[in-house]
């Protein structure tokens, strides 16, 4: 027990003086906490858009004052005619045109009809869309003023409501994927990696030749980063709450065990890399292939499963993160109780048993 | 008192016999060199004395544990340095120490005050805080083998313990291979440099998993008419049918 604390304490040092890495390590949640939550949000702040409004009337004047003022949008550029319009899309001025038209308010008035079209730069398809939303929905409410002031009922307006997430808030949604991808490269790749290291340079030879355990040296080296992990549990949960506001709407407790689950699965896929591997190049492009990338593109951290094709559907099973991700967004924002997770938490312990068998099996092997 | 036996002993990998029946005895305190060119089987018939496999057949024991039925026993027992090995770049000199005599149950007390010998022996006193990376390579060698030796174990078995060092700090290398075998330190030793064999009280040549040749350095140039042990080494390894690794 006594050479173990040695062992660990060795592993820490390891770590520790290589303050490139350690900076990495622990820096990462802060990094990805901060870029997804205000750099890279699904959300469309201030963005710049272009008018062209022939009837000038009190009407249009009103929505173009909504749009205006709205934190969604930025009035960009007027426009006198159709011909200007697609300059300001190529130069980027632009990601949506209004163009009302001629005698809107005479129209609106007078037959209850009126126009406006609404073009959007769809290079990128998603902001379009959301363009295209936000920009309906102030019209919308628009008109609802107008009918209101006027008591002349000429439109239905049709309702839209955000369950969980009332803001839209893109925050809600990345924290228990960044949290599945930060466990995943710490404990599955760079616990590799350091295995690999010693087998790289030799002194694995030498700890084995030794009469410490070939399992204690593993678990040794598997310690740090379980502690690392969990100060990274730590770090992304309290910015989540404190920075971005995202609540822990759920159990803590529950949460906390279901991501050591999460951290334990992963460390066992680091173990099962490292004993299949024999360079740390290699042990980093495998987990770095076979785990971070599936990470991000198959575990609905990005894009929703739902909408993959089947065969990709039936491949996302088999990702530990879907399933920390789905149980982290039950238990942290829907708020949801034991029972919900009870599937997650499930299938996460099969395959923590299933890994950890299959690694030990092959690191015996290579002893033999 | 013998330290190593080997009787007939065998490692096959599938259809490949990487050790051929070898067979040989080590006294206490003595310098054995394990010669070979590379794919002979040395590392493999090593890998079995340290423990680390056990053989297909044939019987082996160091100091007196069976390799088969007490590995645990023999790791306890013996040192190990290799070439590759030059301790942990990234922990400091009196660190290593520490690590590597902690692995081997050496006591705290026991730690601190031999730590402070060897490093007056070795003249490495004001290196106590020093990085191991920042040594010259010949420096890190003999600490390394200091380290093997720490523990005070029967037997230490050196891979190739001298690669890429000059001839000079080569020289007190085995200067302090001399002083652990006055301690009662049996060496085993495999190396490239034919000067190094010179050094040994006997010398085993392996070919092709079979030992083709085992006797004093002096024997066996006589025995082959040869001046040197550089001549007789290339004599056997012409033998070779194996091609190596």
């Amino acid at each position: 027990m006594k050479q173990f604390g040695t062992f660990i304490k060795k592993e820490f040092y390891h770590i520790f003086r290589d303050k490139r890495t350690m900076m990495i390590l622990l820096g990462i949640p802060i990094i990805q906490i901060i870029l997804f939550g205000f750099a890279i949000t699904t959300e469309v702040k201030n963005s710049n858009i272009a008018i062209w409004d022939p009837s000038k009337d009190n009407a249009t004047r009103a929505i173009i004052d909504r749009m205006a003022t709205s934190k969604y949008f930025d009035v960009a550029a007027y426009v006198e005619n159709s011909d200007e319009i697609t300059p300001l899309f190529r130069k980027g001025k632009a990601g949506l045109v209004i163009c009302f038209s001629e005698r809107f308010n005479e129209n609106l008035l007078h037959s209850g009809k009126a126009q406006v079209l609404l073009i959007a730069d769809a290079t990128d398809p998603n902001t379009a869309t959301t363009l295209i939303n936000y920009a309906t929905a102030i019209i919308a409410s628009g008109q609802q003023d107008m009918i209101s002031q006027t008591n002349i009922p000429f439109r239905i307006t049709t309702e839209t409501k955000f369950l969980y997430n009332p803001q839209m808030n893109g925050a809600y949604n990345f924290v228990p994927g960044v949290l599945g991808m930060i466990l995943m490269l710490i404990c599955a790749m760079m616990t590799s990696i350091a295995i690999v290291r010693e087998k790289e340079t030799g002194t694995m030879e030498v700890l084995l030749v030794s009469p410490m355990k070939p399992i204690l040296i593993i678990l040794a080296k598997v310690v740090p980063y379980f502690v690392i992990s969990c100060v990274n549990l730590a770090t992304v949960l309290l910015l989540s709450v404190f920075v971005l506001g995202v609540p822990v709407a759920g159990n803590l407790f529950l949460l906390i065990l279901v991501s050591m689950l999460f951290i334990f699965v992963s460390l066992a896929l680091g173990l099962l890399v490292s004993s299949l591997t024999e360079s740390q190049m290699a042990a980093m492009l495998i987990s770095g292939m076979a785990f971070m990338m599936p990470v991000m593109l198959l575990s609905g951290m990005m894009f929703p499963i739902e909408s993959m094709p089947l065969p990709l559907q039936w491949l996302s099973n088999m990702i530990p993160a879907k399933w920390f991700i789905i149980a982290v967004k039950n238990l942290m924002i829907k708020g949801t109780e034991l029972s919900a997770v009870v599937k997650e938490i499930a299938i996460l312990c099969i395959m923590a048993v299933v890994i950890v068998i299959v690694s030990l099996s092959k690191f015996k092997n290579r002893l033999e | 008192m013998k330290v190593i036996e080997a009787d007939n002993l065998v490692k096959r990998f599938g259809d490949f016999t990487a050790v051929d029946r070898i067979s040989f005895e080590v006294e206490q305190g003595e310098i054995f060199g394990f010669l070979g060119a590379n794919g002979a089987g040395k590392t493999t018939a090593m890998r079995m004395f340290c423990g680390l496999s056990k053989p297909t057949s044939g019987i082996g024991s160091v100091a007196g544990f069976d390799i088969s039925k007490k590995p645990e026993n023999i790791k306890r027992s013996i040192g190990y340095m290799s070439q590759k090995f030059s301790l942990y770049n990234d922990l400091k000199v009196w660190e290593n120490i520490r690590l590597f005599a902690g692995i081997y149950g050496v006591s705290k007390n026991e730690i601190a005050i031999k730590t402070d010998e060897l490093l007056k022996r070795l003249n490495f006193e004001s290196e106590r805080e020093t990085l191991v990376k920042d040594l010259p390579l010949g420096w890190k060698q003999k600490l390394a083998f200091s380290v093997s030796i720490f523990h005070n174990p029967k037997v230490v078995f050196l891979d190739e313990p001298t690669g890429g060092v000059d001839p000079v700090t080569r020289r007190q290398f085995w200067e302090l291979i001399y002083e652990a075998t006055l301690k009662g330190i049996t060496v085993f030793v495999t190396t490239h440099y034919m000067d190094e064999a010179e050094y040994c009280n006997r010398v085993s040549i392996m070919v092709d998993g079979r030992i083709e040749a085992l006797d004093s350095p002096k024997n066996l140039k006589q025995q082959y008419n040869a001046v040197s042990m550089d001549e007789v080494f290339h004599q056997l390894a012409r033998k070779a049918v194996r091609k190596s690794e």
